[in-house]
């Protein structure tokens, strides 16, 4: 059998199997030469889709020979909806990505273009993205993704009126925290409130401790693939601490099944059940916002760093979350079509209004020299927070799930999970993902 | 009956022409024969949905064989099998007999008891999602005591739940099986055991259940090989968690396949479940003779 039908046909089986086939049959490249031979199809997840939208309408006004198509799709329909796509030849000229083990996986398959020439031909945007940004777009020093949404670091949401009520202090320093548990917990009230019918809330809490334990170096060398990297002792320190957390209560009754896509979690910490909250920077007005409009802007809710730990290598200055969103160009995209997809991506997306745009939905992007304009945006003093936390960031580490490939990613979230619940000891988890890593 | 003229040879049978079997058998095999094939045919490659399957021979299969993950699906698959069909029969046996009844209440009965069915599973799960959610749910009020636990998010306790709530959706349907065969059994057997002086446990137990013995083998064929498939609730209610309490064989699947991008061992995955499935039914309508199935009307067996 010829291999490309056996292509075709396997990736034909997977949309079957995912009934998505629906939507993508009418984008085959060849047809699409056929029909409409200057748009340039963008494929991309909800979340600042006016922003894009108004974006590309400017950028078709003025350029009626390279139009360009924003198609936007649910999260994780997504994912396979593209994986699929690409696989049979089919996808869009541009396609979103979180960056990290996700792109490069799409690079190794030889899937993506590199920008690095376009982007050493514009040296003044390359400048005003921060790097450690930049970075998450990067395979092998290549730069395959530009970012094009806000930069999202994970920190910490409280309830001022809860911690003025039990009179506690907003925790600096782990031992603080621990205290802080004990002195909610006689108060009545859950401190941190976490998503873990969701899994990925869990992530969340490893990826600082083993931050601020071990340093940046630590979870470095789990996404470079080094041998018994996840054996290191900063992991194992890590779970222990969480597992301590737990036992010292923690975590709301029943977090297990706390629903974080549903908004659950935040809905504890704003309805007064639970103190705290551990999330990225998308929780604010992705959620308090629109769901608890007057405790924000009643000023109830607080917001600080994630805790320094004593004698821990890692600067405390250090984030992880989610660094931005990427544009990356298929490889399979026609020469008119990367040209102006190249184009719009370095003209089009971060430019001025698009910038305006961007943070008046409360989304803060990774450009220097904002400092102004956030202090004149809707919601100045959370805006500066986050540039100031994801400029100062020495390091600026993707989400765990994000940086590793799929594979891993997968382990990981039900291992973690194990370790929460106490199925799991803290050795046996770095047992079960060193396994998981060694396949390859 | 006269013997038709017809212009092609060997088409002096009745009925119509197997030419008009074509599209459906056409169908059949680009749909179902074709995909089981490149199923089977992945299930010996590495692939991560992305580029060309790469030929790795038997590496899936003893992945598969070795792996204590699969054979933990597979044991919570069975066992939620298992316990499916223990709690979905005796019930629904039970709720058909008794609404096979001719009373004008029963058929009430009968649409209320039917509702559950009407539900798509997703909304079914989103439901329950939300009612046994312990913080914001039904038993969350305070005062009920042991109802609120944390039914979702404790690993001793999910597994029973999720086979609850898939009991709780597919009752209504056995049910109706059930009613549909009672209602089959000739009047008169009750009448004559009525007169021989049989209470109605002992007409239940010498009539009722050996003349709805193969309304039984339909019904647990359903549910056993039912179970196989079961993917849309225990996704949505707790994606496999917590942990891997509920993470059953198709869920499996799916997020190997899907989730950890490893098609290739997905696709043994698969073709085990289609195994799986087709010995399972085989078995039972071996075992119980489903296959000689006879007419039970006018006195025969």
């Amino acid at each position: 059998m010829d291999k490309n039908v056996i292509r075709t046909m396997s990736a034909g089986v997977a949309v079957g199997a995912m009934l998505l086939v629906a939507g993508c049959s009418s984008s085959d490249s060849s047809d699409e030469a056929a029909t409409s031979p200057d748009t340039t199809t963008v494929w991309t997840t909800a979340g600042t889709d006016d922003v894009l939208e108004a974006s590309a309408t400017r950028w078709n006004a003025d350029h009626p020979d390279g139009q360009i198509d924003v198609q936007i799709f649910e999260n994780d329909p997504y994912k396979t909806k593209l994986r699929t796509a690409i696989s049979a030849g089919q996808g869009p000229t541009v396609f979103s990505g979180w960056g990290g083990g996700g792109l490069k996986t799409y690079v190794d398959a030889g899937e993506v273009t590199s920008l690095q020439s376009a982007f050493d031909a514009a040296p003044d945007l390359l400048d005003r993205i921060f790097p450690s940004v930049l970075a998450g777009g990067t395979v092998d020093g290549e730069i395959y993704g530009t970012p094009y949404n806000g930069v999202q670091p994970v920190v910490i949401y409280y309830n001022k009126d809860v911690f003025e009520q039990a009179g506690v202090e907003v925790p600096a320093t782990w031992d603080d925290l621990l205290t802080a548990v004990g002195e909610l917990n006689d108060a009545g009230v859950a401190p941190f409130s976490v998503g873990g019918a969701s899994k990925w809330p869990y992530l969340m809490w490893i990826a600082y401790l083993t931050d601020r334990i071990g340093g940046p170096e630590v979870f470095q060398s789990i996404v470079d693939g080094e041998e018994d990297a996840w054996l290191d002792p900063a992991v194992i320190e890590a779970n222990t601490m969480i597992q301590e957390l737990v036992t010292a209560g923690g975590f709301v009754d029943g977090f297990s099944s706390v629903d974080a896509n549903q908004g659950a979690a935040e809905a504890l910490v704003y309805t007064g059940k639970a103190a705290m909250q551990l999330q990225g920077a998308w929780a604010y007005s992705g959620t308090y916002l629109t769901a608890a409009p007057d405790f924000v802007e009643s000023g109830s809710l607080g917001w600080t760093t994630f805790p320094t730990v004593e004698g821990g290598a890692g600067d405390p200055a250090n984030v992880t979350g989610n660094l931005s969103s990427y544009f990356s160009i298929s490889e399979g995209a026609s020469e008119a079509g990367t040209a102006n997809a190249t184009d719009w991506l370095l003209n089009g997306v971060f430019d001025d209004t698009y910038v305006d745009e961007l943070m008046a939905t409360g989304a803060v992007p990774p450009i220097s020299g904002f400092d102004d304009k956030i202090a004149a945006s809707s919601a100045p003093e959370w805006n500066a927070f986050v540039y100031t936390t994801a400029q100062a960031a020495g390091s600026f580490q993707l989400s765990w799930d994000q940086a590793l490939d799929a594979n891993q990613a997968e382990a990981l979230l039900t291992n973690l999970e194990k370790v929460f619940l106490f199925q799991s000891t803290p050795q046996e988890f770095s047992d079960a993902m060193n396994t998981v890593a060694q396949e390859g | 009956m006269t013997t038709t003229r017809t212009r092609g040879a060997g088409a002096t049978s009745f009925g119509p022409s197997a030419l008009l079997g074509i599209p459906a058998m056409a169908f059949f095999a680009v749909f179902a024969i074709l995909p089981l094939g490149v199923a089977l045919y992945l299930s010996f490659t590495q692939w991560s949905g992305l580029g060309s399957p790469e030929w790795v021979g038997l590496e899936n299969w003893r992945t598969l064989l070795t792996d204590s993950s699969t054979a933990h699906s597979l044991m919570l698959t069975i066992q939620l099998m298992v316990l499916t069909w223990l709690v979905q029969t005796p019930i629904s046996l039970l709720l058909g007999v008794f609404l096979a009844g001719r009373q004008r209440y029963r058929e009430i009965l009968a649409v209320v008891y039917f509702v559950p069915l009407l539900l798509s599973s997703a909304s079914i799960a989103i439901a329950y999602r939300n009612l046994l959610d312990p913080n914001f749910g039904v038993f969350s009020g305070g005062g009920l005591g042991w109802l609120n636990q944390n039914w979702l998010g404790d690993p001793s306790l999910t597994f029973y739940v999720v086979a609850f709530i898939i009991a709780w959706q597919f009752v209504p349907f056995h049910t109706l099986l059930y009613q549909g065969g009672a209602r089959q059994i000739p009047q008169t057997l009750y009448e004559a055991a009525a007169i021989d002086g049989a209470g109605r446990a002992r007409q239940f137990r010498s009539i009722t259940l050996p003349q709805l013995r193969y309304t039984i083998v339909t019904s647990s064929t359903l549910i056993l090989v039912g179970a196989l498939t079961y993917f849309d609730v225990i996704f949505i209610l707790t994606q496999g968690g917590p942990g891997d309490a509920t993470r059953i064989l198709p869920l499996d699947m799916y997020l190997t396949g899907f989730v950890a991008n490893k098609m290739g061992l997905a696709s043994a995955i698969a073709v085990v479940l289609v195994v799986l499935g087709m010995v399972l039914s085989l078995t039972i309508s071996k075992a119980s003779g489903f296959s000689k199935m006879e007419s039970q009307l006018d006195g025969e067996a």
